[in-house]
């Protein structure tokens, strides 16, 4: 079976963020759940923080850098994703959110999504049902049901608790990625006939 | 091969000065470029039309006349006609008159225009942007090609025996470009009619160019009108110019840097490397327009912007100095000789006549063998 891509989009700001910790140990728990399956795997990880400059020149000129295009290319062609986002004021931040407002908004479309994020306090974390669930229902991904948060404290005395939502989560997108995500028709390969357009 | 400028008509401030011109200075300035673009030797000036502020240009054929008054032998064009929002009766009449006017020297590019708010204040939507450019289109080719129309259709009440009034100048129509920036179905509407197809880059990378205009050639050809190669081509492009690079860098830097559209983005290198936009020395801006043809082919119009954001008038003309002197004369001979025998330049009005009159006589000739 040919190698499973999975895509790793976080938006943490610091070096190191938590939001890149997290992400790291959910693409970890990903990869060794394809491998207990015989599945191999290639992780593309991808820092929005890098890209900053160019994704508010894309919002600005209406198309992406060259180096930007790679990166959402990678993003549309992976075969799952992973999201990360730190919470701000009530929500996924804003770097995290215009990175999604440039891809193509076609781009998700049946992909399984594992939604994760990170804040100071648990008492953030219904952001992922409340903010980032919505946002990727409408991109018509297929966020799995197991969302990932991490506050301050998860990192210490609650390790064991977030360990076992990584694990759980991790498993979920796995057996989503069985199904097949269904291929967008390229308007440039298979263009409508003009009498088609005429006719319609 | 055709070269010329267009025009989108903003009014912006000179950021260098912090001068706004009126509506009327830059109204009366376009058309200053129109009749300098002549005297520097360019073949088209093309103008927008918009109906909104900060544009002008809301009644082309009005300021087209008055340039067509005034000037000989420029090619005079729209970049783009609103083919959406414009009724297709007023456009079949308003430019088959300024083609009487001007002698023949009127082609179009149609276009659908990209501001919501502009479709509903004409009774439209934009979102049958798509739609409304199929059909009115469609009812725009008979106006100028039957002298009486029936017709009805979704957006417009119907026609019962309906002559637009003047004929198209010797019954030959005007030369039509389709220009859409990312629409495949825009590219497959100039196609299917054998038209032209523009693809204005200015603001977008030519790997995305590329696809578009291919994607044209092999429909023109699909649709019988000739090898893709021989498909009609326009592209955009965008220039600043100084007998120094630096100069140009340095002078043109703050305009940029203000810009509608890209202002307060990329840099002025990043963008000078994305897009087609080339500030630099004449040398420059030929080395870059030759190597579009390396990414389309051989095409037939080259419209360069070089009027907006704020540049003054002065400035303007002294680009128009520039491109008449020391960059188009170069093009014309460098493209001529790339290009092959068999790949057709832009239709004229007398191109389009002879055409005509060659296949009446081939009527004329096969009618008593039927």
């Amino acid at each position: 079976m040919k190698d499973k891509v999975i895509a790793v989009v976080t938006a943490g700001l610091t070096t190191p963020s938590s939001s890149r910790l997290l992400a790291d140990q959910l693409a970890a728990a990903v990869r060794d759940e394809l491998s207990g399956r015989g599945i191999g795997s290639r992780i593309e990880l991808i820092e929005v923080r890098d890209h900053a400059h160019a994704l508010t020149d894309n919002l600005l000129t209406g198309f992406p850098s060259a180096s930007l295009r790679e990166v959402l290319d990678t993003v549309a062609a992976a075969d799952a994703l992973i999201v990360v986002s730190p919470t701000f004021s009530a929500s996924y931040s804003g770097l995290f959110k215009m990175f999604f407002d440039v891809l193509d908004d076609k781009a998700l479309a049946g992909k399984p999504v594992l939604l994760a994020a990170t804040g100071g306090t648990e008492r953030h974390s219904l952001v992922l049902e409340f903010a980032l669930r919505p946002l990727f229902a409408y991109l018509k991904a297929l966020p799995v049901p197991t969302a990932v948060y991490a506050a301050s404290t998860d990192w210490g005395p609650n390790a064991v608790g977030l360990r076992a939502r990584i694990t759980q989560a991790a498993t979920e997108l796995v057996a989503a990625l069985h199904n097949e995500t269904p291929t967008q028709a390229d308007p440039f390969e298979n263009p409508t006939p003009f009498e088609d357009l005429l006719n319609s | 091969m055709q070269f010329g400028v267009f025009s989108v008509g903003d009014v912006t401030e000179d950021p260098t000065t912090g001068t706004t011109v009126s509506e009327g200075e830059r109204i009366k300035s376009m058309v200053r470029i129109a009749k300098k673009a002549e005297e520097v030797g360019l073949d088209v000036f093309a103008q927008g039309e918009h109906h909104n502020p900060p544009f002008v240009p809301s009644s082309p054929t009005t300021q087209l006349g008055f340039v067509a008054a005034q000037t000989s032998k420029i090619i005079l064009s729209t970049s783009t006609t609103l083919i959406t929002t414009n009724d297709p009766v007023k456009i079949a009449e308003d430019y088959a008159m300024l083609q009487h006017l001007a002698d023949g020297r009127v082609d179009l590019m149609m276009g659908r225009g990209n501001t919501g708010p502009v479709y509903p204040w004409f009774g439209q939507d934009i979102r049958n942007g798509i739609a409304l450019a199929v059909e009115n289109y469609a009812l725009l080719r008979r106006l100028w090609r039957e002298d009486v129309v029936d017709w009805e259709g979704k957006f417009r009440t119907p026609l019962q025996g309906f002559t637009s009034t003047p004929r198209p100048l010797d019954d030959v129509p005007p030369f039509v470009w389709h220009g859409s920036i990312r629409s495949p179905e825009i590219a497959e509407q100039a196609a299917y009619y054998g038209d032209g197809f523009f693809h204005n880059n200015i603001f977008w990378p030519m790997s995305h160019t590329q696809r578009m205009i291919q994607l044209y050639r092999q429909r023109f050809e699909h649709y019988g009108h000739g090898a893709a190669d021989q498909a009609i081509v326009g592209l955009g492009g965008q220039v600043f110019m100084r007998k120094n690079s630096q100069d140009a860098v340095r002078e043109f830097r703050p305009y940029f840097d203000n810009a509608p559209v890209y202002g307060h983005g990329p840099s002025l290198e990043d963008f000078s490397r994305e897009t087609p936009l080339t500030v630099g020395s004449p040398q420059e801006v030929i080395e870059r327009t030759l190597s579009f043809r390396e990414q389309v082919g051989d095409y037939q119009r080259q419209l360069f912007l070089i009027d907006h954001a704020g540049l003054p008038l002065k400035t303007v003309l002294e680009q128009l100095d520039i491109l008449g002197e020391e960059v188009i004369p170069v093009l014309r001979k460098e493209f001529a000789a790339l290009k092959p025998a068999h790949v057709p330049d832009a239709p004229t009005h007398a191109s389009l006549k002879a055409a005509a009159e060659r296949a009446r006589e081939l009527e004329t000739i096969e009618e008593p063998t039927r």
